[in-house]
């Protein structure tokens, strides 16, 4: 018989939301929950949904809140329920900002100053160029994910530069192509650029580009230390969808990662037993910023 | 429900003592110079005790000068997460930087640490408590490095929720809790009569282009605790010296003539990373 090692919940430290389910206006060749415009497997969360997850999850401990789809900013509600996050906890938005123009922007801002809790915009971004984003993330994507963090910058928001592995710069150039991105961040008016690179799993749309997980990529019959099960991010952290409770953000659309309908249910360990998780282990990944 | 609070129970060492006022110094990181000054301003403003929260080294010169200042003043420590690499004689500090720039410079100055920490030294911090609580008047003060589930959790102002404190007040029974780790000072009354004091640190100043260091004092009063931070001034021309003399590098010594952090940064939380100059 097959074993897999089971990750405790050590504490809850992160909450996820998939705040605009699995509906996104790009459609980006590596997307690890396949998000697109026509894409309803998960569908939007409502203030109200949000508001009582918040409740509990701020019984529970929970330290910090991440929101992500999808596109966030498709969400109406987006900054109603940013709005209401920062009454609880620091706020981190996964976005494409290709909404954030002057007047989000603006609105953003306001909130970063009316709470004392951080609001972080995490934007993400798969090249320094036209030429080698935007066969990633789609067509024109790059000069709009460039407003976006040009508008941030304007009123003085300096958000984090997510970056995948799939950008050609850092697939070709390593540490130098890391280089590439600050200077680009620099010339769109912050002077203290951050960036955030995050591997890749081998699911979703990005299953279709890197042929999925082998055989051997497996932590089957593995016994994990309490050192190596904390820096996997499932020990601190869910996900809630409008659709139920999940173990992590990466497993939304495998019925294995949904461990209940309400954030109570996922009080209990997770058998590590899909590939994602071979990813989490092997490249100490975290979605956290 | 399941214990959410990751906390281990065993880790807390519990004082018989009630003290008054007592001085509460963070981060020393090898600063054996601001280190003595805070002990002998926290004695002159009648502090009964002095506890430090760990992390005695990195960052500054020859670990071994912190030791004798220890003893001199009585001061009691708890393990960072310095101590417990050093006391493992793990590879690196497991300060829980994420930039590989950051990583690097951490690394540079715990090789330093490791390979100059004399054995004796490297036993007596072995031998510190993880954490402490004890009396404060009528309240309960907890210490932790970081924060009482993990040794290496950063509890910046902007990024620690009222909830999360809460809820860890109640697992350990405290009504204030005290760190350090991060490197900045902040205090908040979580919720009425409960208080968190991340009590700062005296290796480096705090980001704000001042070269003075911080610690915290903490006095019972009759309806809330008096916290006081405490602005440190010390010779700090004296540590470049040394550092200059211990050939460590430009940008920690940069950090100790400016008041501004050069390595470090990815770490901070956007709205505390905007406070500073990189």
């Amino acid at each position: 018989m097959s074993s897999f090692p089971l990750a405790p919940l050590w504490y809850l430290e992160t909450l996820w939301f998939q705040v605009s389910g699995t509906l996104c206006n790009l459609e980006c060749n590596h997307c690890l929950v396949s998000a697109n415009p026509r894409n309803k497997t998960h569908a939007m969360m409502t203030l109200e949904e949000v508001s009582s997850i918040l409740r509990e999850a701020n019984e529970l401990g929970v330290r910090e809140y991440y929101f992500t789809g999808g596109e966030p900013f498709l969400n109406r509600d987006m900054l109603a329920i940013l709005e209401e996050t920062l009454k609880y906890g620091p706020a981190n938005v996964l976005t494409n900002g290709t909404f954030i123009d002057e007047r989000v922007a603006q609105k953003l801002r306001v909130l970063y100053d009316s709470s004392r809790y951080s609001l972080e915009l995490r934007i993400s971004l798969d090249g320094t160029t036209e030429e080698t984003n935007d066969p990633i993330r789609g067509k024109g994507s790059f000069t709009r994910i460039l407003r976006g963090i040009r508008n941030l910058a304007t009123v003085g928001i300096n958000p984090v530069i997510t970056v995948t592995e799939a950008a050609p710069e850092l697939e070709r150039k390593g540490k130098e192509g890391r280089e590439e991105f600050y200077a680009l961040v620099r010339s769109l008016g912050i002077d203290r650029p951050r960036m955030k690179v995050l591997s890749l799993f081998h699911i979703g749309e990005e299953e279709g580009r890197s042929c999925g997980y082998k055989k051997h990529e497996s932590l089957e019959g593995l016994h994990l230390n309490t050192d190596e099960l904390l820096k996997l991010q499932c020990t601190t952290s869910r996900m809630m969808t409008h659709e139920g409770a999940y173990v992590c953000p990466i497993l939304v659309n495998d019925p294995a990662g949904r461990m209940g309908m309400s954030l109570r249910d996922t009080l209990k360990p997770f058998s590590l037993d899909r590939g994602a998780c071979y990813t989490c282990y092997a490249f100490g990944v975290t979605c956290r910023t | 429900m399941p214990d959410l609070s990751g906390i281990s129970i065993p880790d807390i060492k519990k004082l018989d003592e009630t003290f008054g006022k007592v001085a509460l110094i963070g981060g020393v990181y090898n600063n054996h110079i601001a280190l003595e000054k805070a002990c002998q301003t926290a004695l002159a403003n009648g502090c009964e005790a002095i506890f430090c929260l760990g992390d005695l080294g990195g960052f500054g010169p020859s670990p071994n000068k912190v030791f004798p200042v220890l003893e001199k003043y009585a001061v009691r420590c708890i393990q960072g997460n310095y101590e417990e690499s050093l006391a493992k004689r793990l590879e690196d500090c497991g300060c829980g930087y994420t930039h590989p720039r950051d990583n690097h410079y951490a690394q540079l100055s715990y090789d330093y640490t490791n390979r100059n920490l004399t054995e004796e030294n490297r036993a007596r911090l072995s031998a510190f408590p993880r954490q402490i609580q004890f009396r404060l008047g009528s309240r309960t003060v907890h210490l932790c490095h970081g924060s009482p589930r993990r040794i290496n959790e950063f509890l910046w102002e902007t990024t620690t929720s009222d909830g999360f404190l809460r809820a860890t007040a109640d697992a350990i029974g405290c009504d204030i809790l005290c760190c350090t780790h991060s490197g900045l000072q902040w205090s908040r009354e979580f919720t009425p009569g409960k208080w968190i004091v991340n009590v700062g640190v005296v290796g480096r100043p705090s980001n704000d282009g001042e070269r003075d260091v911080w610690y915290a004092e903490l006095a019972e009063g009759a309806l809330q605790p008096e916290i006081r931070f405490v602005r440190v001034a010390y010779d700090w021309k004296g540590l470049v010296q040394e550092m200059t003399d211990e050939n460590l590098p430009a940008e920690f010594i940069e950090t100790i003539r400016s008041g501004w952090w050069t390595t470090c940064l990815e770490i901070l939380p956007g709205k505390e990373r905007m406070k500073g100059k990189y």
